[in-house]
């Protein structure tokens, strides 16, 4: 297998840049990387240097001002709102900081919504969500609702419901973060088996314990990137 | 396909129900309003449906001509006696004339008192011939109706009341009776028959249960066309006469669509011979047209209003999709950092919108389709508290469904929904996903 077979995203020279009362400001001065399948990358920086703004981009959520971002084969600065949902829903897989599960749903229902939007329904849809939560640990919980959860069996939740499309890579943003030490150990456990099951995983974090169970480590200052290194 | 459109159903109908009270008072507005379309309707058809049975009972293919008294000149007041109405010669002339009629039927009526021993009855004296029967579909109780033999015969067929009254416990057949001054036998009995409502100001109501049936010319022979009546108090007596020959004359027309012309060329005809108005040319067809027309200006007329109701239904549904739209803006960016496509979140709101107006219209329609017994309780209970509040028109009515109205208030209950629902929808579907994500 070539280089390229292997990459799962690639950005190139990413600009962003917002008009803020009359002001331009520049949130992604030119940043370039390359990701591979398979890799567990956590994207670091202080806050004002760009991280929410590239994860925005990299979840197709934005569209970059300038520069390329090559999702398999396809550049999303030039995607209308329909193919960036239809990709949002095939090729990522969100884990929100905040878990973001929908409250009128039971844990099986949640996991089965991004299916849903791609017109997979019936019973083989269930049998793989079932299937996924039980591979994070909540068999047992298929009917309740995400108020009736703790924090980390939440956030487990959503980890089912990002990897049910079986996306290319998995987009967390602080998915650590209202989780205290325990839960959060958990939960990196269960990031690692998932990476070294071969799921691509970008982290997007400003703690260092997170960042330091990744195998690589890209850190952003002021829209530029400041280091990239390997684990 | 059809999978996922009923699954986006149930999941609207989950989130409506998380705010079960707001839900239910928002679907109130259009269960009102699609309700009110079939209640009044069926109101209003009912009413018609009465008015236009009445109609046809007098015969689509009959022209009724009446005796009218006419407005008084200055010399008629001075007269004792006022002759008017239509005359035999009329008839005559309309039997030769016309010839397109299948029949016409002369008809001559008057207050009179019969008498047997000490009972009396004040009844309408009816001078009639053979086909006066069948033309107001009378049936007989007992005995039998006049033949053409009794013309000029001394006979009289009784109505239901006017026999209760001389013969409330025998069997009045063979029997005979004092009409004025002269002993008649009794040959029939007619069965009850309901009355007839007044018909706009053409025709007056008319009770046919009081009525005493004898022979046309039997009447003219004995009776004669003057009659005198005593009126006033004061210092003795004052008697007027009416000098009428005929009081009606029945003509049915062969062919329905020659209705209206014939009835014009019978005006035309007496117009010639009389010099006062004092007769009426009523053709029931035009009656039916003139009811059809009011009845769908008052359908036309209750569907605005109808329709004004349910728009503000659909108004306070907006109003609850709009507020549901902002209170769940962090759900829609979820589902769209998930892949909902805008169309998904259109979809998603406005089929919502729409089991919500759905619900309330089809609510709506059985609360309406049960205007029968639910009014027919009301009035019951009415009636038992106070049993002169009601008019006679609300006692008899019975309201009448039409199906139109069902299907017409629950398309408009759907489209409603649709109307109101795609403005949230849109703004749901519209909001920046980003912004929507960090939405508290």
């Amino acid at each position: 297998m070539s280089v390229e077979d292997q990459i799962a995203f690639r950005v190139e020279d990413l600009c962003r840049s917002y008009f803020l009362k009359g002001e331009t400001v520049h949130a992604l001065k030119g940043v370039s990387f390359d990701v591979l399948a398979g890799e567990y990358i956590a994207i670091m920086g202080p806050s004002g240097s760009g991280k929410s703004t590239l994860l925005n981009v990299l979840g197709c959520l934005d569209r970059p001002t300038s520069g390329r971002y090559i999702l398999a084969g396809d550049d999303v600065a030039t995607l209308n709102d329909y193919q960036l949902s239809r990709i949002r829903g095939q090729r990522i897989g969100f884990v929100f900081q905040s878990y973001n599960l929908l409250q009128q749903l039971n844990v099986l229902e949640n996991i089965k919504v991004p299916l849903q939007y791609q017109g997979l329904v019936g019973s083989e849809a269930d049998v793989l969500c079932q299937h996924l939560a039980e591979r994070v640990g909540l068999g047992n919980r298929l009917y309740h609702r995400p108020t009736e959860l703790s924090g980390g069996q939440q956030q487990r939740v959503a980890i089912a419901r990002s990897l049910v499309n079986d996306p290319y890579f998995i987009l967390a943003d602080e998915a650590t973060g209202n989780l205290d030490s325990k839960t959060t150990d958990e939960v990196l456990d269960l990031f690692e088996t998932l990476n070294n099951d071969g799921k691509t995983i970008i982290m997007i974090t400003h703690e260092d314990e997170v960042a330091a169970r990744s195998k690589r480590v890209i850190r952003l200052r002021d829209g530029l990137i400041e280091s990239d290194t390997r684990n | 396909m059809i999978f996922q459109f009923f699954q986006t159903v149930v999941l609207g109908i989950k989130s409506l129900m998380v705010q079960k009270l707001r839900a239910g008072l928002a679907a109130l507005g259009i269960f009102i309003g699609t309700a009110t379309v079939i209640w009044l309707v069926a109101m209003g058809e009912g009413v018609s449906f009465r008015a236009q049975q009445q109609i046809l009972e007098l015969g689509a293919r009959n022209i009724i001509v009446r005796t009218k008294q006419p407005n008084e000149g200055e010399q008629d007041a001075a007269n004792r006696v006022k002759t008017y109405g239509l005359l035999r010669a009329d008839y005559r002339r309309i039997v030769e004339n016309i010839p397109n009629i299948s029949r016409a039927i002369p008809m001559r009526e008057l207050r009179f008192e019969l008498r047997l021993g000490d009972r009396t009855a004040d009844a309408k004296l009816v001078g009639c011939v053979e086909d006066y029967l069948a033309l107001n579909r009378l049936e007989m109780a007992r005995g039998r109706w006049l033949s053409s033999r009794d013309r000029g015969k001394k006979v009289v067929v009784l109505a239901s009341d006017t026999a209760r009254r001389l013969f409330p416990f025998e069997n009045p057949i063979g029997r005979t009776i004092w009409v004025g001054a002269e002993f008649y036998t009794v040959i029939g009995q007619t069965r009850d028959r309901t009355a007839s409502a007044a018909i706009g100001g053409s025709l007056d109501s008319r009770d046919y249960n009081l009525d005493a049936y004898i022979p046309l010319k039997t009447l003219r022979q004995r009776v004669g066309d003057l009659v005198m009546k005593r009126v006033g108090g004061g210092q003795g007596f004052n008697f007027i006469g009416e000098d009428v020959e005929l009081s009606q004359i029945t003509v049915e027309v062969e062919n329905i669509e020659e209705v209206d012309e014939t009835a014009q060329i019978i005006e035309t005809l007496l117009k010639k011979y009389h010099e006062k108005e004092d007769y009426a040319v009523v053709v029931p067809r035009e009656l039916l047209r003139q009811a059809e027309r009011t009845r769908t200006m008052f359908n036309v007329l209750l569907v605005v209003i109808a329709g004004i109701s349910l728009l503000v239904g659909g108004i306070g549904i907006m109003n609850i999709m709009l507020a549901t739209v902002t209170e769940r803006t962090r759900e829609i960016g979820i589902r769209r950092a998930l892949g909902a496509t805008r169309t998904d979140i259109i979809s998603q709101f406005l089929i919502e919108t729409v089991v919500l107006t759905a619900s309330g219209g089809l609510l709506g329609v059985l609360f309406g389709l049960s205007v029968g017994p639910i009014f027919e309780t009301l009035k019951r209970a009415v009636l038992t508290f106070s049993p002169e509040s009601l008019p006679p028109i609300v006692q008899t009515l019975e309201p009448r469904i039409a199906p139109w109205s069902v299907v017409l208030s629950l398309a408009i209950s759907l489209g409603v929904g649709v109307l109101f629902g795609v403005y949230p929808a849109r703004k749901a579907a519209f909001l920046d996903p980003i912004e929507a994500l960090r939405h508290e």
